[in-house]
């Protein structure tokens, strides 16, 4: 099977659905219910992201915002700025640091990932093996190691601190290793007798063909660095070097909590946003790509 | 690591230098590839290991240098450390509580989506949605449904419905923070193994369905039972290793929801106990030897399902 051919096929079923009414109807029913649950809280965060600050705290509490605004954002993004660090600096460090860190694992992984696939060195299999084993214990795991690595290096307090450590990922690389396991040989052949170099093959005919595999690793990469919590935790005490999440906890705790009300609504919603943006414009690559994400045992 | 020999490598009839050349013509380029990731990979996560394995056998504060001090973090660990004991209680409950569920509902939502015809990519994007989502901001949301008062959405709707007389305190209550972190965690991670889940469905050959009617397959359960579920085992494999290892690292969402420390401990997780010893004690021995706890126990985990999950045919 290639890569073209296997793409995002919705499975269509012919079958007997459309005479049972009742449970095409259960069905729907079922599946409105669990929107519901998976988008209430999202529903309520953009509400009161929108929310003048007398709905905020109006008795009863409002779900649905009456006179939405777009007041909290600038206050946000302006009025914000003239006390501490602008919320605009917290935005372009998640970004940045983020944006980077995608990249860096992208071609790092993806190297990784044909090489061991296309050329199977010796000790592959080891390596395999030992990247498998790395997907089962939690990054949490190898945090004071490479805290000591990363203080070592001079490096706590800085954008590389929160870059480095997360650029060669086994969950990135198994995803995009599965996906290249299935690229035909013969294609790779053809462009080397060409006489393309290794890296002329892998950067002009391999990774156009791995593109769904690095789409899909790149959305994952950017979900998981942009949310991450814990390495920002213990690496950025620095109040500009600060990214979204680490921010968003100094803005929602302490003083002057009911001032910053709406503020810290449209916080979280800068904060929320962009996964679900990235993930919806990328959602047919990920489909691709994770259909080879199982684990052979 | 990499210097180990499985396949081809040389030939021992051929000089030294000449296998040495020969391993580095037949090799070279792979590894050319591999290095960058090998580096990285082995000073962030394989060499960790091992180091923190030997910190937690030490006592080290970061400014004297380590000192050996054998098995004795993990006695006070087991023996004389309450609130770890407390962490792993919460850790386990935790996961034992929202690992499966979330993982049941990943797979429940998946198949429903393959059964209906239209709407699929905005069912799909929905109900991948709460995994997108940060548990640190999402939990500034969650602290507002269920703060304590009567500004509470949850507080009001059951004050309205008149099931409670008295506004509970769902956060700052040691009866209650855990629960609603679990409930919270489950709605983040109900969508976390849909993807993978979702491609198996989508994957498993048609005709594989055509063949079970004429076996006798009579309803959609019957399938999933018998066709669906055999053929999806790798990727059941794979979620189930992501739900593990999420579960037991919860940490974001307890201390965004429950503070830290959490009232009584009721929201201490191995994580925050890690944290705690490490990052704000700098007491790295033992912080280490937590680690190894939690390395311990999803491996072991990981393995028990990599033996569950086993593709015999």
């Amino acid at each position: 099977m290639t890569a073209q051919s296997s793409t995002y096929r919705p499975r269509r079923f012919r079958l007997k659905w459309r005479h049972l009414t009742f449970s095409r109807f259960m069905l729907y029913l079922l599946l409105t219910l669990l929107v519901v649950i998976a988008g209430l809280p999202l529903f309520a965060m953009v509400c009161r992201s929108l929310m003048p600050l007398d709905e905020l705290y109006i008795y009863p509490p409002r779900l649905i915002v009456h006179r939405p605004t777009l007041r909290n954002f600038s206050d946000l993004l302006t009025s914000l700025s003239s006390s501490t660090v602008p919320f605009t600096r917290y935005i372009f460090n998640s970004l940045f640091t983020t944006v980077v860190t995608v990249l860096l694992s992208i071609l790092v992984c993806c190297m990784g990932a044909y090489g061991l696939s296309k050329h199977h060195p010796a000790g592959s299999n080891a390596i395999f093996a030992v990247v498998l084993a790395a997907l089962m214990f939690s990054t949490h795991v190898t945090q004071i190691p490479n805290y000591l690595v990363v203080n070592a290096l001079g490096l706590v307090n800085t954008y590389l601190a929160l870059i480095i450590p997360k650029i060669a990922v086994a969950y990135n690389f198994f995803l995009v290793k599965q996906f290249c396991d299935q690229l035909p040989d013969s294609i790779l052949e053809a462009a080397r007798i060409d006489g393309a170099k290794e890296f002329r093959v892998f950067w002009t005919i391999a990774m156009p063909l791995l593109k769904p595999a690095w789409t899909t690793l790149a959305v994952f990469s950017f979900v998981s660095n942009w949310n991450d919590y814990f390495s920002p935790l213990i690496f950025i005490s620095s109040n500009a070097l600060k990214t979204m999440p680490l921010a968003l906890q100094t803005l929602s705790g302490g003083a002057g909590v009911v001032a910053r009300a709406g503020t810290v609504g449209a916080a979280t919603f800068l904060t929320t946003v962009p996964c679900i943006v990235v993930f919806a414009i990328m959602r047919g690559k990920v489909m691709e790509t994770m259909s080879f994400s199982g684990i052979k045992s | 690591m990499q210097a180990t020999k499985t396949t081809g490598g040389a030939p021992g009839s051929k000089a030294s230098e000449g296998a040495l050349k020969q391993w580095i013509r037949k090799n070279g380029v792979g590894y050319a590839f591999l290095l960058p990731f090998l580096i990285l990979f082995a000073v962030f996560v394989i060499v960790p290991v091992a180091v923190a394995m030997y910190y937690s056998l030490t006592n080290y504060n970061m400014i004297q240098p380590a000192r050996f001090v054998g098995l004795s973090n993990y006695s006070q660990l087991i023996l004389d450390d309450d609130v770890f004991l407390i962490s792993l209680k919460n850790t386990m409950i935790f996961a034992v509580i929202t690992g499966p569920i979330g993982y049941f509902a990943s797979f429940l939502m998946a198949w429903l989506i393959t059964l209906v015809k239209r709407g699929r990519g905005f069912f799909s994007l929905m109900f991948y949605a709460p995994s997108l989502t940060s548990g640190v901001a999402m939990a500034n949301i969650w602290l507002i449904l269920f703060s304590g008062d009567r500004y509470g959405y949850i507080n009001n709707l059951l004050l309205r419905l008149g099931l409670i007389m008295e506004p509970i305190l769902w956060t700052k209550d040691a009866t209650y923070v855990l629960p609603v972190i679990m409930l919270i965690s489950i709605w983040m991670s109900m969508g976390t193994g849909f993807l993978v889940f979702l491609a198996g469905l989508q994957n498993v050959d048609p005709a594989m369905y055509e063949a079970g009617k004429i076996d006798g397959i009579k309803n959609k359960f019957q399938e999933l039972r018998y066709i669906t579920l055999p053929m999806m085992k790798p990727q059941m494999l794979f979620g189930a290793i992501n739900a593990i290892v999420g579960a037991f690292g919860v940490f974001d969402v307890a201390t965004a929801v429950a503070g830290m420390p959490s009232p009584n401990y009721a929201a201490h997780t191995i994580v925050a106990h890690l944290y705690d010893y490490a990052f704000t004690r700098f007491n790295m021995g033992y912080a280490s030897a937590v680690a190894m706890a939690l390395f311990v126990i999803t491996f072991t985990l990981g393995r028990i399902c990599m033996h569950v999950f086993r593709d015999d045919t």
